[in-house]
């Protein structure tokens, strides 16, 4: 069990998503970053599918009542563990008894990096699957734990672990967490962006704003999209869409001109045009980047896309020979 | 009957979704032949989820099954011979109490309509709907076949919490919202009926294809 003694902005449980009921309106939710909860799993010996913690802008205090192992990917926010600072892309044996603290994002000491962390624990948090997943779907209330965010005193079942004692209780490790993307001296976050099927509705100006513009993210931002400031993107002419499918990552424009970024808690079918859509190896930038913080769109071709999957699973094929070297033997 | 509809067309969503468009306007004839794509495209290796909307269709695929243009390919190939007629949607009766508390807006869409709230609830009911798709929400059914007489615009502010099972008409659809959320349709009535159960098999009570009538339970004027 643990016990949630403050949740901290949001929290709640969450794992790979809710997949193959888009037909039916069911958003996939899910990790909003699958790379950190992925890591995060096997750091602690579960299968990358476990349900884990999704913490929002830190200020969350977890207590551990029985000894188990955890991991925490994304940002740190100076997160201690009985007073000892522990680091993400850790994994760290816990006492029962123990408390986990991440400091508030605002906190002194924390520099403003990121928005989201993920806590694996040994042996997944055991809420009741429902419709194939143990993710909360926040907006139609049903999922994780009772269907809603944390609150305090709540209290969460941990599956059976595969560790046995003495990995259970093996002393800290850690991984090399993923690249960012190269430093080039500008503190805009690149999301690599594939034009959308209605980005020949809008202007050539607009067209090139989309990629030249460093945009805002806004604090109207949420697990269903990130809203960004910036330049106003027009459309060449304002024709009414039909209802039509958009996926996390996908980049609409409404009236306004302001784009939103869907996230996994998306509606399925949306009505703005879709100017573009941020390829998978890059929504988990988005999913930790901070509010406030900056992006720019770089334009890519599917080649480009697809190399930069490839090159995240080979990332994750490391990682998981790496743990193996190491004697780290999870499930497969 | 092997179709005469036009090509779809075709445009990668991301590097691992294809969104598959008709030219407007939707029509039924149209909205079969893409639930038969649908049927059609599950059926293809690589091939993950299918997703109908008004008039097109996207589905989600492993680019390192299938690449973008063999799928591309299959799709213009397959299109003309899709049988329109694959999905038989079942008969489902939506009982509606129409009116009062139930529907607050049932006397703007007669003012706008130009009709009495009572000729408003007869013709809404008394009409057959399609549904066309399902999203926004679990189990939102976006339904066809509404009286063009009855086409109201949505409501120039947007309610922040539309009550769960409202059934409304926003534009030329009509639709029921399942859950509680913010929502800009003319609400007209309400049913008893739940639209969404996660813990059911199937957890809609409305599906693609489905022939929808609603039953008049009680009307509020």
């Amino acid at each position: 069990m643990m016990l949630v003694q403050k949740p901290g902005m949001l929290a709640s449980v969450q794992d790979l998503g809710r997949h193959g009921h888009r037909q039916l309106g069911i958003c996939p939710g899910g990790a909003l970053d699958v790379l950190a909860l992925t890591l995060a799993n096997r750091l602690v010996g579960n299968a990358d599918g476990a349900a884990g913690l999704e913490l929002t802008m830190g200020g969350c205090e977890i207590r551990f009542e029985t000894a188990t192992r955890i991991a925490l990917v994304g940002d740190g926010f100076g997160a201690r563990l009985d007073g000892a600072p522990i680091w993400p892309c850790w994994s760290v044996p816990v006492s029962a008894g123990q408390t986990l603290k991440l400091a508030g994002a605002n906190a002194a000491g924390v520099k403003k990096a990121g928005l989201r962390s993920w806590l694996a624990v040994a042996g997944g948090i055991d809420v009741p699957l429902v419709l194939g997943s143990r993710s909360t779907d926040l907006k139609a209330g049903f999922g994780g734990h009772e269907g809603r965010a944390l609150r305090k005193g709540d209290r969460l079942p941990l599956g059976a672990t595969a560790l046995d004692a003495a990995r259970l209780a093996r002393r800290p490790f850690g991984l090399r967490g993923p690249d960012w993307g190269p430093e080039e001296g500008d503190s805009a976050i690149a999301l690599r962006v594939l034009p959308g099927p209605e980005f020949d509705q809008f202007t050539v100006a607009s067209q090139a704003l989309l990629w030249s513009e460093r945009w805002r993210i806004t604090a109207q931002s949420n697990r269903m999209g990130s809203r960004l400031a910036g330049a106003a993107l027009k459309r060449r002419r304002s024709a009414d869409m039909l209802s039509s499918g958009v996926i996390p990552g996908t980049i609409q424009v409404p009236p306004s001109g302001q784009p939103i970024i869907l996230m996994g808690d998306a509606q399925t079918t949306g009505g703005y045009p879709r100017i573009g859509v941020v390829i998978r190896a890059d929504l988990w930038k988005l999913a930790q980047a901070p509010l406030d913080g900056r992006l720019r769109l770089v334009q890519v071709d599917m080649a480009a896309a697809l190399e930069a999957w490839a090159e995240q699973q080979r990332y994750l094929a490391q990682v998981a020979q790496g743990l193996a070297a190491a004697g780290w033997t999870g499930p497969a | 009957m092997s179709s005469r509809l036009p090509l779809p067309r075709l445009h990668p969503l991301g590097d691992a979704a294809l969104l598959c468009e008709l030219a407007p306007p939707a029509t039924l004839a149209q909205q079969q032949q893409i639930w038969a794509l649908g049927a059609e495209v599950q059926r293809w290796a690589g091939v993950g989820e299918v997703l109908p909307g008004m008039n097109n269709l996207t589905l989600t695929f492993d680019p390192t099954a299938i690449g973008i243009d063999a799928l591309m390919a299959r799709v213009n190939e397959a299109w003309p011979r899709l049988s329109a007629t694959a999905i038989e949607g079942r008969r489902v009766e939506i009982p509606v109490a129409y009116g009062g508390e139930h529907g607050p807006d049932l006397a703007d869409v007669a003012a706008h309509t130009g009709l009495t709230p009572a000729e408003v609830v007869r013709r809404h009911s008394a009409a057959e709907y399609v549904v066309y798709l399902l999203g926004f929400l679990p189990g939102f059914a976006f339904m066809g076949g509404l009286p063009p007489e009855l086409a109201t615009p949505r409501r120039a502010e947007p309610r922040t919490a539309v009550p769960a099972r409202s059934v409304g008409i926003g534009g030329e659809q009509t639709g029921i919202y399942p859950l509680v959320s913010p929502g800009g349709w003319q609400l007209i009535g309400r049913t008893s009926l739940e639209l969404f159960d996660p813990s059911a098999e199937p957890p809609t009570l409305l599906r693609p294809g489905d022939r929808v009538r609603f039953v008049v339970e009680s009307v509020q004027t």
